[in-house]
């Protein structure tokens, strides 16, 4: 086949075709651009509306047995015995695991392996994993699981951060600094201390952030099979096959060449399926011992039990500015309840303190950040990880501000954002903000000016921002290869197939890489096909997490792509005896830009190739660039590029019942470019919907007993937003490209989930003159502060204390507008030595006249 | 210890129409109607949320009724209509609610999407111009955690409007916000 119709986009049956095929309908930055910017179909969406895509419940192999989890019933005890004679002796039961045959242990962080498959002499959490079972079907496996006799003997529980710092034996780990603090964090970028000293204005606030769950509509399953041959493969619903593959070779002992995993479409991930999950490894033992394939799907509650959400987090933090509302310097605290396992939980302390820095000006920042263990379910990543709780903390803490001085929140904010293409006190290199942008469309939209201070009683409007990684800069185990891969194979037939190791958990994943292949080779979106998730057929990507796919396999597609036209390029140029740089690939054809007539179809161009050179396939990866952080703690926060949001909340306060009903939420993200718009606005939708259920009512709470036992680990008491609590949203794509994304583009996945509960927050006090400083913010609160308003008491809602906590000595890195290069000084505080020392000591050098806004001309703020 | 014994429990036997198809099936008696479409019906469209009835994942139509079918007994189902998601494209070609909810994001992670499908045809079968209000109320039992649901409310907007004959198309700001 041949000629200039080969392979357009324009075959499409639905209602997106000529949507795409017209150029009135592009609304890119980059006119030349086809694919990207273009509202599309994904690419497995005809799957999922036909009920095709099949997630890992939905596989069943033949022979295949079921597995069940036995859970502690107990928070904290010793195990003193498992007896499992009775369940072995059911009828259809084909093996039993306990921690006796899984002994050694894992956790997703090189530096909290502290988890086991199945508690082999200790439990954790009500719910933490003790024995497994497989038998001939999920009834009987269930029965058996419910025979298996343990006796425990119950420790102490620490069931609250308070508790937890103020109790050091039982210790629940035997690591972290000590007692049951799990991470302590002391930074310090520039003499916080003398900058508050030296402010016109000084705020303090305490603010609490409940912990939430993810709560995806599909509960974790996973699917083993063990062949003769000693092969494992493993089927699951999860975000990072990489780890989960790292995790099975260290635990199972066995050669990773031989263990294969595949990531299954996840039905909704949020955080919540990217730690490595008991039953992965559990089911995998089950399928050894019995040399067939064997199912575990959890059940609801156990995926409530599994948890790994959202930290509740209790905040402090003090901030000076000047007259203007400029932040000369901020000191923020965050006390972290981890619950039973370390998880992702070292990085979700940092992450409580390190994009403070990124939204606005903080010219010096101090960071003390602790993270506590509690016997309640582990904590871990959830949408926007460890950072929406210093979002709302911060957020209303400069509305406070502004009030303070009487200025309008919006134009403070406006006078302060941070410059593109600047270092912030901390070492993150912030490229493209489109944050002004962003405030400008949801201010302007919102009416904020007629609306604030200005609506009756009950009525009120809040705003908040907030920026968000693309993409964590470090990957979570150290090493130096590329954090994602992408490999291209070119059929003669004119069809492409992308192999790459990201995850799709609805999120758009597999299409990014189909639209950016179609873009640079000029075949329709149709004719490239995606093969992800899989240890065996795909190269490593780390995962979909931390905001990072589009950004990182968009580079890497976007290289091979481009490798790949280059290949055929060659060729065709030679060919056709013109010089490839005046090659065109389009709709299907590789053609000379000078006479279009002069071309050939996509797939000759492979061929003759082919012909010339052999197989055509080509490889991309990508890598961050470094950060200029060189401290103990600069792993956290460095990101390729950063997102940013603003959103404005109009709430309705019913002051008699304490109801706050969200009508409307504006928002505005700066996406840095989208690649498909219509999957762009479903992640800033989908993030207004998650925060305002975290703002409203879901939370993660515990019977008030012994506050131990989940209150509600079901999803009819655990409360989520459903159609009738949905706000409407207006929502605003903000494009300013990012020269470190795929044709600009940055991430949406996260971000716009950060402002919604800080702008809900400030409507409700702008409606009712109450501030409500913890989430969720229900009736009960609102109520309460309202009758403190009433006795004339500070009419507020929130935490009153911080506990006291053994910091340790800081870490101290003179911001880059103080002579900093990013190391830290000297433990002591003497000057000398390497690093920052030789450039001034914050401590001992004379404290900056110089703007706030970075120099341009330091080379530290050059790319 | 002595071995226990499950007792063999004999396999219940009923006629469905699935999806337009007469079918027989045996299955233990104690199964759902989700479980036998899944486990022995090959029909793993039908997905399960929570198997408790508070989510809507499982919704599949019972005589043209939206039903929870992790509620609904197999056995009670005898002699019924059942319409899963496998069952809504005629052929190759898409029902037109496939088409706007694939076209305007309207299934993120797709794992609610059947049951929201199902409920959207048995609406628009009982109310073919329903209002946003109507359609908030009708789906008010399915939930999704993925879209926020208003790309599935623009989404049953446009279908309804395209079964009603008319040459609906999504609105610019639906597919690219406003800028």
């Amino acid at each position: 086949m041949g000629g200039a119709e080969g392979g357009s986009a324009d075959r499409r049956s639905g209602g997106l075709v000529h949507r795409s095929a017209d150029p009135a309908n592009r609304r890119t930055a980059e006119p030349a651009l086809r694919v990207v910017g273009t509202a599309q179909r994904k690419v497995d969406a005809v799957a999922k509306v036909t009920g095709q895509t099949l997630f890992a419940d939905d596989l069943f192999l033949p022979r295949m047995l079921y597995g069940k989890l036995l859970r502690s019933t107990q928070p904290h005890a010793r195990i003193l015995c498992i007896d499992t004679s009775k369940a072995a002796a059911l009828e259809g039961v084909k093996a039993i695991v306990t921690g006796q045959d899984l002994p050694i242990p894992f956790g997703i962080l090189p530096v909290s392996q502290d988890e086991h498959a199945l508690c082999p002499e200790r439990v954790r959490y009500i719910g933490d994993p003790v024995a497994a079972v497989a038998a001939v079907s999920e009834e009987t496996a269930t029965q058996a699981v419910e025979l298996i006799e343990v006796e425990y003997e119950p420790l102490t529980s620490i069931t609250s951060v308070q508790q937890a710092v103020a109790t050091p034996e039982p210790r629940i780990h035997d690591y972290g600094p000590h007692g049951n603090l799990h991470k302590l964090i002391n930074l310090e970028f520039g003499d916080v201390e003398r900058a508050l000293a030296e402010s016109d204005y000084v705020r303090e606030d305490l603010l609490f952030y409940e912990g939430s769950t993810h709560l995806p509509m599909e509960q974790h399953a996973a699917v083993a099979d063990w062949s003769a041959d000693g092969k494992l493969t493993l089927w699951s619903a999860t975000q990072t096959p990489h780890y989960v593959h790292r995790a099975l070779t260290k635990v199972l002992e066995l050669p990773a060449s031989r263990i294969r995993v595949i990531a299954c479409p996840n039905g909704g991930g949020f955080g919540g399926k990217s730690d490595v999950f008991n039953h992965e490894i559990a089911v995998a033992k089950l399928a050894m011992e019995t040399g067939r394939p064997v199912k575990i799907t959890l059940t609801r509650d156990e995926v409530f039990y599994c948890h790994r959400g959202r930290h509740p987090t209790l905040m402090w933090v003090r901030t000076g500015v000047t007259k203007d509302g400029a932040i000369k310097g901020m000191h923020f605290r965050s006390l972290l309840d981890g619950g039973g396992y370390g998880s992702y939980g070292v990085a979700s302390a940092y992450y409580t303190g390190a994009l403070q820095t990124v939204t606005y000006n903080v010219e010096r920042y101090k960071f003390q950040g602790a993270r506590v263990f509690t016997n309640k379910a582990p904590c871990g990543p959830k949408r926007g990880h460890g950072t929406p709780q210093p979002r709302y903390a911060l957020e209303i803490h400069l509305d406070k501000i502004a009030e303070d001085l009487g200025k309008d929140p919006a134009e403070l904010r406006l006078k302060h954002l941070v410059s593109p293409d600047s270092i912030t006190a901390n070492y993150l290199r912030v490229g493209s903000v489109g944050l002004e942008t962003c405030i400008r469309k949801v201010t302007e939209g919102a009416g904020w000016k007629e609306k604030y201070g200005k609506l009756p009683y009950g009525r009120g409007v809040g705003l908040a921002c907030s920026s968000y990684i693309s993409g964590a800069g470090l990957p979570i185990y150290w090493n130096a290869m590329p954090q994602s891969g992408v490999q291209l194979k070119l059929d003669r037939g004119g069809g492409v197939t992308v192999f790459c190791g990201s995850t799709e958990i609805g999120q758009g994943s597999d299409s990014i890489l189909a639209y950016i292949v179609s873009e640079v080779l000029g075949v329709g979106v149709e004719d490239v096909h995606v093969v992800t998730g899989d240890t065996h057929l795909t190269p490593v990507d780390l995962g979909s997490y931390s905001s990072r796919v589009t950004l990182m396999t968009g580079n890497a597609a976007l290289q091979a792509a481009e490798r790949a036209r280059e290949i055929l390029a060659r060729n065709v140029a030679a060919k056709l005896e013109v010089p490839m740089a005046r090659l065109a690939f389009a709709d299907g054809r590789v053609f000379d830009t000078e006479g279009p007539h002069n071309g050939m179809s996509f797939a000759a161009a492979v061929q003759l190739s082919e012909a010339a050179e052999g197989t055509v396939g080509t490889v991309g990866s990508y890598t961050p660039p470094d950060s200029p952080g060189r401290y103990r703690g600069a792993g956290v926060g460095p990101s390729p590029a950063y997102s940013y949001t603003a959103a404005i909340a109009e709430v309705a306060v019913d002051a008699a019942s304490g109801i706050v009903v969200v009508p409307k939420i504006w928002i505005a993200h700066d996406v840095g470019q989208c690649i498909n718009p219509v999957a762009v606005m479903g992640q800033v939708e989908g993030s207004v919907y998650m925060g305002l259920g975290e703002a409203l009512m879901e939370e993660m709470a515990y019977r008030p007993n012994r506050n131990v036992i989940q209150k509600m680990p079901s999803m009819l008491e655990y409360k989520s937003p459903t159609t009738l609590e949905m706000c409407d949203v207006v929502t605003y794509l903000i494009e300013d490209p990012d020269p470190n994304g795929p044709f600009g583009a940055k991430e949406v996945g996260q971000g716009p989930l950060l402002p919604v509960a800080p702008a809900i927050a400030n409507a409700v006090y702008d409606a009712v003159g109450v501030r409500i400083d913890e989430v969720p913010i229900t009736p009960e609160k609102v109520l309460k502060a309202l009758k403190k308003k009433e006795k004339g008491e500070e009419p507020r809602y929130g935490p009153h204390s911080f506990p006291e906590i053994p910091w340790p000595e800081p870490i101290r890195v003179p911001p880059p507008w103080e002579g900093g290069d990013g190391r830290a000084v000297p433990a002591g505080g003497a000057a000398g030595g390497e690093g920052g020392a030789e450039t001034g000591h914050p401590a001992i050098s004379p404290a900056p006249t110089a703007p706030s806004v970075p120099s341009p001309s330091s080379p530290e703020r050059q790319h | 210890m002595a071995s226990r014994r499950r007792k063999p429990a004999g396999k219940a036997q009923i006629s469905l129409v699935v999806n337009g198809e007469p079918t027989e099936v045996a299955f233990s008696p104690h199964k759902t109607l989700l479980e036998v479409l899944r486990e022995d019906l090959g029909l793993t469209g039908t997905k399960h949320g929570c198997e408790l009835g508070e989510c809507g994942t499982c919704t599949v139509l019972l005589d043209g009724q939206p039903v929870l079918s992790c509620l609904a007994l197999a056995l009670a189902c005898d002699g019924k209509r059942v319409e899963t998601v496998e069952g809504m494209a005629r052929g190759a070609v898409l029902h037109p609610l496939q088409e706007t909810f694939a076209d305007l994001g309207a299934a993120q992670c797709g794992y609610c999407t059947p049951g929201f499908l199902l409920v959207a045809k048995a609406l628009l079968e009982e109310n073919p111009s329903p209002t946003r209000d109507q359609i908030k109320q009708a789906l008010a039992g399915n939930l999704c955690r993925c879209t926020g649901y208003l790309k599935i409310y623009e989404a049953v907007e446009l279908a309804a409007a395209r079964m009603q004959g008319e040459e609906a198309e999504a609105k610019e700001e639906t597919l690219y916000g406003r800028r």
